[in-house]
């Protein structure tokens, strides 16, 4: 009886009665949800325009952060240490491009998948050599200062880091909407996406194309590890985190831009709320480390095509 | 000029193989600028993979393919698009997530000149190319009567509209050769009647030839100027609608026995 009152009965009372301490968690889950949606889109740019799974996509995050902070500790400004990275992270969307996709295409989708695999593994020992492999924090000038907020029921505390990552995540994400929406070559991205036998019918060139969407994903990595960086410093462990992707995109679908973000709050969110109202009274805690697994493998058997991604039905 | 009798489109000894199955063997015939050149035949007897060919899909193990005076042993896509080869798919192939305006806008894309940079940011050439684009669209979309369906989904559109739509996309790139596989199949009357119209009046009015594969008989003697024949890969007949209507081989590999 006792267990099932603190399953099922206690969270809840313990929301509706503390509603400020809810605000702050579902704030803070949100906020590392959307580093989970900025990985997550970059994965789901580069799946849906060349159908492959871009193992890398997690050290692509890392690798960006790594050149941005050495630029910056060796006295770049910050703009200029970030407009540097976009340069290197298209660089290395063209040799990725020639070097490994190029004379892999028409490869079964597994062996693209384990060439990826050698590029995370290629980039994080690349990375290290180069930078070297202690944890640096960036300092990119993102006030870090407790704000208070009074809302009618309680005082709410915030970081003014994460409501400026939240800022520029949602930023972000409207420029590329605007840029797939409203350019000629987003319109060729998305129609790359949709089908590429038309796509090549009306003359677009996919190998342009998939440079393109490569560099995309890699500004998107950039802009997801200043923002990681900045809370936890540029580490090694950030391309574990960044495996959090996973979930999210069985959650909102591999073929889904808006699930993407969407899947990236409801994780972020929800492990949060798991943690604070279940996880540590019951659990002793650390289940932030697997509740997005478990959640996700759920998902698995009942709606594996996501929340809205299109079924994947096998061509025969 | 090289192109006897203004031949638009010549392929010859065509031999294409997928492992043990042949589905073209030493298939050969010319289209002629500003014809409606029309490709039947059973089932499975390799119009479709002729059209692969043509728009480099498919790439030939044997023969070429000469347009507009060039020859080539295959073509790539890319290629014959930016040449003037524009195409329709036996199963439809629109972008479902755009919009009618945004799929037939995707066919003027080899037509921008503006750097991809500009594109992208859409700045200087690339806004105003854009907006140059976007007139020649509207007037396939005035030619093809889909005005009320610009800003849909073309995914939610019924199937005949959906084939409007991709014709629409063809025509956008202003093509020398229109490439059509089975403009009609499963239209109703009445929508077939409509895509009749308008394959004639693309060929009538903006003089583009046409090579159309069609399985319905009555459409195909009463659009074509000319006629292949092709029965397992082979080239069994060619002639005008007449000559083939009385062939006896046509008759007795085709038109006996009945179709889907
Ligand atoms: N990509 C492919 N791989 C393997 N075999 C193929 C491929 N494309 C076509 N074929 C084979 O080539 C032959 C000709 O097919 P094709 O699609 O050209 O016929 P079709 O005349 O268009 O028929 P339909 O009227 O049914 O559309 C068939 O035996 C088909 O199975
Ligand atoms: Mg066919």
């Amino acid at each position: 009886m006792e267990t099932l009152y603190l399953i099922f009965i206690d969270p809840f009372v313990q929301m509706v009665v503390e509603p400020a301490f809810l605000v702050e968690v579902l704030i803070g889950g949100l906020m590392s949800g959307v580093m989970y949606s900025l990985v997550a889109l970059g994965f789901v740019l580069i799946f849906k325009a060349s159908g492959i799974f871009n193992f890398a996509q997690g050290i692509f995050v890392l690798f960006a952060a790594l050149n941005f902070v050495g630029l910056m500790d060796l006295g770049v400004h910050p703009i200029l240490a970030f407009l540097i990275t976009v340069g290197i992270m298209t660089v290395l969307a063209f040799a990725v491009d020639r070097l490994v996709l190029r004379p892999l295409v028409n490869q079964d989708p597994i062996i693209l998948f384990m060439a990826t695999i050698g590029i995370a593994f290629f980039l994080e020992g690349f990375g290290e050599s180069i930078w070297g492999g202690d944890v640096r924090p960036v300092r990119v000038g993102i006030p870090d200062a407790a704000l208070f907020w009074e809302a009618g029921f309680g005082e709410i505390l915030v970081q003014s880091s994460d409501l400026f990552a939240g800022v520029i995540a949602a930023f972000l994400v409207t420029v590329l909407a605007l840029f797939f929406h409203f350019t000629p070559v987003g319109r060729a991205l998305r129609a790359v996406a949709d089908d590429h036998q038309a796509a090549l019918s009306v003359g677009i060139p996919l190998n342009n194309i998939w440079v393109i969407v490569w560099a995309v994903a890699g500004f998107v990595a950039l802009v997801a590890g200043i923002m990681w960086g900045a809370k936890l410093g540029v580490q090694f462990a950030l391309s574990t985190i960044a495996l959090k992707a996973l979930p999210v995109l069985i959650l909102g679908g591999f073929t889904s831009i808006p699930g993407a973000i969407i899947g990236g709050l409801i994780v972020g969110a929800g492990e949060k709320l798991f943690e604070n109202y279940w996880g540590v009274p019951l659990l002793e805690g650390a289940t932030e480390e697997w509740f997005a697994y478990i959640v996700a493998m759920i998902f698995l058997f009942f709606r594996p095509q996501g929340l809205f991604g299109e079924k994947i039905i096998e061509r025969v | 000029m090289n192109r006897p009798e203004h031949i638009l489109l010549s392929v010859k000894d065509i031999s294409l193989r997928f492992g043990g199955v042949r589905a073209l063997t030493d298939v050969s015939f010319d289209i002629r600028e500003g014809e409606i050149f029309a490709i039947i035949g059973p089932n499975g007897a390799g119009k479709s993979s002729m059209l692969n060919c043509i728009n480099g899909f498919y790439h030939p193990q044997e023969g070429t393919i000469t347009f507009k005076g060039e020859e080539r042993r295959q073509m790539r896509p890319h290629e014959a698009a930016a040449q003037g080869i524009s195409r329709t798919f036996q199963n439809i192939a629109l972008f479902k997530g755009m919009t009618t305006l945004e799929n037939v806008m995707t066919g003027r894309m080899l037509k921008m000149q503006a750097s991809f940079v500009e594109q992208a940011l859409y700045i200087g050439r690339g806004k105003r190319e854009e907006i140059a684009h976007r007139e020649k669209v509207e007037e396939v979309i005035d030619f093809l009567e889909i005005q009320s369906i610009r800003k849909t989904p073309v995914g939610r559109l019924p199937y005949g509209l959906q084939k409007r739509v991709e014709l629409a996309r063809a025509l956008a790139a202003e093509p020398e050769l229109l490439l059509l596989d089975e403009p009609m199949a499963g239209m109703n009357v009445e929508e077939k009647e409509d895509m009749c119209r308008f394959v004639l009046s693309t060929n009538h009015e903006l003089g583009t030839t046409i090579a159309l594969i069609e399985h319905d008989m009555g459409v195909v003697m009463d659009l074509s100027d000319r006629v292949v024949v092709l029965d397992y890969g082979r080239k069994l007949a060619e002639g005008t609608p007449d000559e083939i209507r009385g062939n006896q081989d046509v008759i007795d590999a085709y038109l006996g026995v009945s179709h889907d």
